[in-house]
């Protein structure tokens, strides 16, 4: 086993530019109080590649791709409604938010409802679904070190990265600068397309790529481009051949095909007959659209950059390039996984860090065959991408989740009266924590796919954030206990829901009799937002009728301030009035 | 709305109308989105066939889900966006309106 050295000079690349462009603009900006202030002056451009950059992680890196190859159509859910929910985010929730000037999730709780208690809640909340949002994120930095490094364990690579991230965000390396989350998109943005590129340029285009699903192996000449004429592309591609599938590959029908092996398997395990399992496999579709959709229009760490922008309408046009920026991403992706899967075979037959989820990496090694190292370069580039992705999501959920339990479980609860220095202390005292339990969590999770544990963190955040924000801005009556018991009991079964699932799939829980009993139960359990969604939302209307005397006096005004025009300086005089009281 | 002098910021009734106004922008592009979001999946469920006719090598529903969704976002997004600014701009006016009315 020998180490490619192109690529492990182009991963090492990515990461000391990031560490050192990290420092150095951190060292410019000397407060996160700054990086607020002066991040307002961020122009568009910027702003936008920047936010782009934080939001495309490894499952979108990384597990996209895999998730294609492994289980065809029905994965390409996933790209789209990671797009879509940013237009949800864009229609209900943006907007209101930043006009009420609320940074995080726990300020908008606390000044939604003028409410100390709630905002410990929603604290965390804030921490447990970050944990859950870094289990996929250390899953890839394992996956891509296990490659990099052949013969070295999954959790050997997990521990590796999570230290380094831990102690650069411990010593204040990354405070989300601007600077480095835009250079990390342009480099995501480069790594997935250049590949796809050159791939498609020697092996034949994506439509000609997935033509080749469904015919014979090893088909011999070129293929025929049937009503590809217009595409242009030369036909005498003489390498537009798959190879063998493995016998552990879902068979070209059911891959190609929606309903295929992710949304039927609870119903094929329980023996179901095909119209059923069609019926089940549509429900299944639904809840994962809603949870993807929700989930993402909910993800807190995204809504902090709506207020670096100096108006409301730079803030909309920044959030405009941002749907482009990662809609034009998310088209690659998915090449990876079909053109994986007529190359590259082999890796279905891998299990953990060894499989699907590493196509991304390893396919354009497959180029050495015929340009020498050309295909080492590619995929040196590749990895380099996906550092800068699980390296950049990582490190932003470190911080806020620092943060949050630095600022307000220490700062706020244990010790409201430490100073500078012993909050100093906690901080580095709260990224070691941190880091120590997510390296503990990703360790575990070699089995679970990078992009299936993002949908699941995703559901959480569509039961419990996704009602709150939405429900705050547009309804008055809501009070400090609908809000609280909506989140509460919504994310609380949506978190049950998927333990259950995820501990038996990880074989800690014997409950595969039960399900194959039950293929509606385990649908409902994988996939929960299609329930806990309305039932958050009916839960916030419920209790919040019957404690109906509890809502904020001040309600009319703040009303006006989530909805009025900035222009209209409304936040000047409700700011005055609250500090009146 | 109805008052001619132009709005009170400070009353009920324009808060009403702020938030209507704003609501059914929303909700107009969002329900037009959805019907493209939930229908897909049900044409897939309806029309097997038709959805997988071969198109560019591309099966028709994979063209549609993994490459023309993402222009629909952006158009929606787009019209919102145009729409929205329009609306505040509207609404700043009005509100002006009235105030050199009253004075």
């Amino acid at each position: 086993m020998r180490v490619d050295p192109y690529i492990l000079t182009f991963s090492g690349l990515t990461v000391f530019a990031t560490l050192w462009l990290g420092f150095w603009s951190a060292r410019k900006s000397k407060t996160a109080s700054d990086f607020f202030v002066a991040g307002r002056s961020v122009s568009v451009g910027w702003n936008a590649s920047a936010i782009s950059g934080e939001y495309l992680s490894a499952a979108s890196f990384m597990g996209v791709a895999g998730m294609v190859m492994s289980s065809g159509y029905d994965a390409l859910w996933y790209p789209v409604c990671y797009a879509c929910g940013y237009l949800f985010l864009l229609l209900f929730i943006a907007g209101p938010l930043r006009r009420f000037g609320a940074y995080t999730i726990p300020d908008f709780a606390e000044g939604r409802f003028d409410s100390p208690v709630f905002r410990k809640i929603a604290v965390v909340f804030v921490l447990f679904i970050g944990l859950f949002y870094t289990m996929p994120q250390m899953k890839g930095a394992g996956t891509t070190l296990a490659y990099i490094f052949p013969g070295l364990p999954y959790w050997a690579g997990v521990a590796l990265v999570g230290a380094v991230i831990t102690l650069n965000v411990a010593i204040g390396g990354m405070k989300g600068i601007t600077l480095v989350q835009a250079f990390q998109y342009w480099l995501k943005m480069f790594a997935i397309s250049v590949p796809v590129f050159v791939l498609m340029a020697v092996h034949g285009n994506y439509g000609q790529q997935l033509h080749l699903n469904g015919k014979p192996a090893l088909a011999a000449g070129a293929i025929v481009s049937n009503g590809g004429a217009a595409t242009n592309q030369p036909t005498s591609v003489a390498s537009s051949e798959r190879k063998a599938l493995p016998a552990k590959a879902p068979g070209d029908t059911a891959w190609l095909n929606p309903f295929g092996p992710l949304t039927t398997k609870a119903a094929k395990a329980a023996g179901l007959g095909p119209m059923e399992t069609r019926r089940y496999s549509l429900l299944y579709t639904y809840s994962l659209i809603v949870a993807l959709v929700c989930g993402t229009a909910g993800l807190p760490h995204i809504l902090v950059r709506f207020y670096t922008n100096p108006n409301g309408v730079a803030a909309k046009r920044t959030t405009m390039w941002v749907m482009i920026l990662i809609g034009v991403f998310y088209l690659f992706p998915p090449v990876f996984g079909v053109i994986g899967r007529n190359l590259l075979p082999e890796l279905y037959a891998g299990v953990g860090a060894k499989g699907t989820d590493k196509i991304v990496l390893e396919l354009p090694h497959i180029l050495n065959e015929r340009f020498g190292t050309l295909g080492s370069i590619l995929s040196g580039i590749t990895c380099a991408g996906a550092f800068a992705a699980f390296m950049s999501t990582f490190s932003g959920l470190m911080v806020s989740m620092t943060g949050a339990l630095a600022h307000d479980v220490y700062g706020r609860m244990i010790n409201p009266q430490s100073s500078q220095a012993q909050r100093l202390r906690a901080f580095k005292i709260s990224a070691v924590i941190v880091g120590t339990i997510a390296v503990i969590l990703g360790s575990q999770v070699e089995l679970l796919q990078i992009n299936f544990m993002v949908g699941q963190a995703f559901a959480i955040a569509a039961a419990s954030y996704f009602p709150l924000l939405f429900m705050s801005a547009w309804w008055r009556g809501m009070t400090m206990k609908g809000a609280a018991a909506g989140m509460l009991g919504g994310g609380l079964l949506a978190l049950t829901g998927i333990s259950l699932t995820s501990f038996s799939d990880l074989k800690w829980l014997k409950l595969d009799a039960f399900w194959s009993a039950h293929p509606l139960a385990r649908i409902l359990c994988e996939q929960p937002a299609l329930w806990t969604v309305p039932l958050a939302i009916t839960l916030m209307i419920v209790v919040s009728k019957l404690t109906r005397g509890e809502i904020p006096a001040d309600i009319r005004l703040k009303m006006l301030v989530l909805h009025a025009p900035e222009k209209l300086g409304l936040k000047q005089e409700y700011i005055q009035e609250h500090q009146g009281h | 709305m109805g008052n001619p002098q132009g709005p009170d910021v400070h009353s009920e009734e324009f808060l009403r109308s702020l938030m209507r106004r704003q609501l059914r922008l929303s909700v107009a592009c969002a329900g037009t989105f959805m019907i493209a979001l939930l229908g897909l999946p049900l044409a897939n469920f309806l029309f097997p066939d038709l959805m997988a006719t071969r198109v560019f090598g591309f099966t028709l529903t994979w063209l549609i889900l993994g490459v023309l969704f993402f222009p629909l976002v952006w158009l929606i997004a787009w019209l919102f966006i145009q729409r929205s600014i329009a609306l505040e701009d509207d609404e700043v006016a009005e509100v002006e309106r009235g105030k050199s009315r009253r004075e």
